[in-house]
């Protein structure tokens, strides 16, 4: 578009010295390279999590079963939540290039009004990522196996599970292998009396998730879910802390001073990467 | 604020009101396009077993590619990447692009291998 970029400039002018043969600034390129090499380490995350997934003889987790889930409400709403997070972010990016340009009309109300939107939509997908690790720890219920390996769903009517077995409409329910809180196929509720004596002889009780083992599938299956959904949300994190500071910057004018907005850019490429690898986490974890 | 010992390219990237129109309008489209593609495969993976039972195959490579088509409108339009000269652009994204496909390669290659020899053990 408008940018230096676009600008023609003979060969002998861009590789003689003097200018930059990428006509870019240097914060921007180095920006760049930074961002080049943090894809780098995502993508290490994300490969890592296919080779696992590929190299196992467990039954993986299936994301649409997983994560069907929407605070305050009961019923399967399979990937809703994680779709409702999606568009948070890419509202957020979205609202991120109109601040930048704005920057480039030199319009300071604009940018204000535009990153403000940016921090609010970030600390949203923030706070909506922190109730879905706190929903993923705590987990459906969890799951006993018995002694011939048969795996069954425990339910009741509180959602307890330190003592699930004296909780008010305690029951169990035969799994489906592979697939996570559906019962097995014909398979009915056990009444309470043969729950009580399949849980007494329970060989392990899993419920929830941590880094040792989880309810919905191979320990790596979590292990994978919090060290990338952690360090992507991390990003986050640091995005919003970022935005909130060029956001102050601007308010007291420091850019409009200094006779250009390119550090709204800089933050800027920082804020669309970490959705550019939202996009990757939401395809390559929940989706396949 | 004037420096005289760098280039300030960023006081070359002013534009005016009638270009603003045009990025904006550019911004709300590929917005829309995102969101309908992020539509598009919620959809579709709640959905597919329904839909197209056992096309397993063919939905994720649908995901694949729509993944990379949104991938491609944030780098080229929200990171202003398409407007940047040729070379920062061939330097940002042919070296990734190298290691990154090789990575996958590998990792898939040696990962069906280990899964191959387990099954075989067992």
């Amino acid at each position: 578009m408008a940018g230096d970029a676009t600008k023609t400039f003979s060969n002998d002018v861009l590789w003689g010295g003097g200018r930059s043969p990428f006509s870019i600034s240097y914060g921007k390129m180095m920006m760049w390279f930074f961002l080049v090499s943090d894809a780098l380490t995502f993508s290490g995350l994300l490969v890592a999590y296919g080779f696992v997934r590929h190299s196992t003889m467990e039954a993986w987790p299936i994301g649409e079963e997983v994560f069907r889930a929407l605070p305050g409400l009961t019923g399967s709403y399979p990937l809703i939540y994680v779709a409702l997070m999606t568009a948070i972010l890419i509202f957020s990016s979205v609202t991120m290039v109109l601040a930048v340009e704005a920057g480039h009309r030199m319009d300071k109300k604009g940018v204000i009004k535009w990153m403000f939107l940016t921090v609010i939509g970030g600390a949203f997908f923030v706070g909506s990522q922190a109730w879905e690790w706190s929903h993923f720890i705590h987990g459906g219920g969890g799951y006993i196996t018995t002694a011939d390996g048969s795996k069954y769903w425990v339910h009741n009517d509180t959602h307890d599970t330190h003592d699930p077995a004296n909780a008010p409409g305690f029951h169990l329910v035969p799994a489906q292998a592979g697939h996570y809180l559906i019962p097995a196929e014909g398979a009915a509720h056990l009444d309470h009396d043969a729950s009580l004596k399949l849980w007494n002889e329970r060989v392990n009780y899993v419920d929830g998730a941590n880094m040792v083992r989880n309810e919905y599938g191979p320990p790596q299956y979590a292990n994978f879910f919090f060290f990338i959904t952690g360090f992507h949300g991390f990003h986050v994190f640091s995005g919003v802390v970022i935005n909130i500071i060029v956001l102050i910057m601007a308010i007291q004018g420091v850019f409009h001073r200094r006779g250009h907005y390119e550090m709204i850019e800089k933050a800027g490429l920082y804020w669309h990467f970490v959705d550019l690898v939202w996009v990757f986490v939401f395809t390559f974890f929940y989706l396949l | 604020m004037e420096r005289d010992d760098i280039i300030e390219y960023s006081l070359d990237a002013h534009h005016s009101e009638e270009d603003g129109r045009k990025i904006r309008r550019k911004i709300w489209m590929v917005t829309g396009l995102l969101a309908v593609v992020t539509a598009i495969e919620v959809v579709v993976g709640a959905y597919w077993k329904e839909w197209f039972p056992g096309a397993w195959t063919a939905v994720k490579w649908a995901f694949v590619f729509l993944t990379l088509v949104k991938a491609t409108y944030i780098v080229m339009t929200f990171m202003h990447l398409g407007d940047e000269r040729r070379n920062i652009r061939a330097i940002i994204l042919l070296p990734y692009a190298l290691f990154i496909l090789y990575l996958l390669w590998i990792a898939l290659m040696e990962s069906n291998f280990v899964h191959w020899s387990w099954a075989t053990m067992q």
